[in-house]
């Protein structure tokens, strides 16, 4: 065990779904959940990090101080994070380092969100300084336009089908199934994904993730105080990358218009999301070869295959041979997306990197009824947050 | 599209019989950029160098498709119609292509051209098109054009 490890004492969740309630209930739902599961009452939380959502009003930008009220005034310091797709992460993050400072000895850590229908689409009102106004306004390039890049590159330079596409939702679809808190729970098969409407080809309406209300929750908590409480051999966070690109980015992000440029100072030795993935296992001290379940934000199925490569789970071009395989489905050498994924999910922004991290305490603690991986000790979670944003949090028993 | 079509941002591209994109190349790195860099408060984003002054280029006109794609449903608001409102959407292509600045720069493709006239790794050449019409007239944008292999060999 490394001096940075903290415990996993509590981890809960809110149904994801599209309820139309206020993104606070789902939030206290969650908190509750976790600080049930974990046997802690608030009143001894002494730190609460909120996952900011920024649609929701001013209560969604002071998240934090949000959920504290809505449990009751506690006292405790607060904190409210924003990183996209990569906040929980974030939250995950600040949280840590204020128990390792021996600053805090037990934190909540909340996100939760209400979404809207159809496209993200970005806030009203002329932004010509802004790229996430400005890619819409100039080129009309939606979400799923980005992830259709990604999943072309696949085709072209590694001979990926939509077929292959298709199969990781069918896999997706499959492990999700008995999930209690997943929103989609119905078998999927190849053919339906390929009758689905072409959205950005080559992804079809099927191979893209919905956007959902939901929530989830850790309680995250020293050693030193999960042993005090009971907690022989908790899951621990062994590593959280949030690292930023290094320059230059040469892979086009979301929702830029454009990379930086290469020529001058040459192309860097990872890419953004690959230097993700080798900043956690560098801080853990564990590697690829030590993974046995992996939980990838899969916001189009072609990405979870990028995800996959992107942390060293196998040589860049080969994920489509995993999944062909069947490697990366629950029983094979190492399953993805045990949940379902954001595939079965949608994804609730602030809510979707804790969601990944209470899948793998359940996972590692053999609770995960239904999509249970056997025997799984060390699990890995991997996202991006828009404006250069690594999430990715490395959990073991 | 006629003259009289203005881009639909300033300073963005030129217009001319040969257009091209207008970059940013910092004085002190020689590190090139697009878009181009505020006028003020602009900052080199090669973090081991602090300039902040910079030369208008204009970016290579060709370079080659690092991705491509389409929008099969109209995207949402700010992007603006074509054809205005009523009227039935035309699904458009849109590519990424990589300039020897070491730059990959989104546009959309060029009409009449869709995702099957594309490929990575091809060629693709910079033009200029009407992208949408408001009470101003005609606003212009950048597109790519596949070039082909006639043109690649001539």
């Amino acid at each position: 065990m490394s001096n940075h490890d903290v415990a996993i004492a509590g981890v809960g969740m809110h149904p994801w779904g599209k309820w139309g309630k206020h993104f606070v209930s789902y939030g206290v739902h969650a908190a509750r959940a976790a600080l049930a599961d974990s046997g802690i009452p608030w009143t001894d939380v002494d730190f609460i990090v909120g996952g900011e959502t920024v649609r929701n009003g001013y209560g969604g930008y002071v998240a934090g101080a949000t959920f504290a009220q809505a449990l009751g005034w506690n006292g405790a310091r607060v904190a409210t994070s924003y990183a996209a797709c990569a906040t929980g992460a974030q939250a995950l993050d600040t949280a840590r380092a204020r128990i390792l400072a021996g600053m805090c000895e037990v934190a909540l850590v909340v996100g939760a969100d209400t979404t809207p229908k159809g496209f993200l689409a970005p806030n009203a009102g002329e932004r010509w300084d802004d790229p996430d106004w400005l890619r819409f306004r100039l080129l009309g390039m939606t979400n799923p336009a980005y992830f259709a890049l990604y999943a072309r590159r696949r085709m072209d330079l590694y001979g990926a089908t939509q077929e292959d596409f298709a199969a990781v939702k069918v896999k997706n679809a499959k492990h999700g199934l008995n999930n209690p808190y997943a929103r989609y729970r119905k078998e999927v098969s190849v053919a339906d994904v390929m009758g689905s409407a072409v959205v950005s080809d080559p992804l079809h309406l099927l191979d893209i993730c919905a956007t959902s209300d939901g929530a989830a929750a850790v309680i995250l908590t020293s050693v030193d105080y999960a042993k005090r409480h009971g907690l022989d051999a908790p899951v621990r966070v062994r590593g959280i990358s949030t690292v930023t690109p290094t320059f230059p980015n040469t892979v086009m992000d979301m929702p830029n218009l454009s990379t930086d440029p290469s020529a001058v100072v040459g192309v860097p030795d990872r890419t953004f999301k690959e230097s993700i993935g080798h900043a956690v296992y560098e801080e853990s001290g564990l590697s690829p070869e030590d993974v046995d379940v992996a939980e990838v934000y899969d916001l189009s199925t072609a990405l979870e295959l990028d995800w996959i490569e992107d942390l060293a789970l196998c040589k860049r071009g080969e994920a489509e041979s995993l999944l062909r395989a069947g490697d990366t489905t629950i029983g094979g050498r190492i399953p993805v997306n045990p949940s379902g994924g954001l595939a079965c999910f949608g994804e609730a922004v602030p809510a979707q990197a804790l969601a990944q991290v209470c899948e793998l305490t359940w996972q590692l603690r053999g609770q995960a009824v239904g999509r249970q991986v056997e025997g799984a000790r060390v699990g890995i979670t991997a996202n991006q947050g828009l404006f250069g944003h690594g999430s990715s949090v490395l959990l073991s028993v | 599209m006629t003259q009289a079509a203005t881009p639909a941002i300033e300073g963005w591209f030129t217009t001319g019989p040969e257009p091209a994109l207008i970059g940013s190349r910092c004085t002190s790195c020689t590190c090139v950029f697009f878009p181009r860099v505020a006028a003020e408060g602009g900052y080199c984003r090669n973090p081991a160098c602090d300039g902040e002054t910079f030369d208008e280029v204009e970016l290579s006109r060709r370079g080659e498709i690092w991705s491509y794609t389409d929008a099969q449903y109209q995207p949402p608001p700010p992007y603006i119609a074509p054809n205005g409102a009523g009227e039935a959407y035309e699904p458009f292509a849109l590519a990424a292509v990589e300039l020897a600045e070491g730059i990959v720069v989104l546009g959309q493709v060029a009409r009449g051209y869709g995702v099957c006239d594309l490929k990575v790794g091809a060629e693709a050449e910079l033009v200029v098109e009407t992208l949408y019409v408001d009470e101003t007239g005609e606003r212009s944008i950048w597109r790519w054009r596949p070039v082909t292999t006639q043109e690649t060999q001539a």
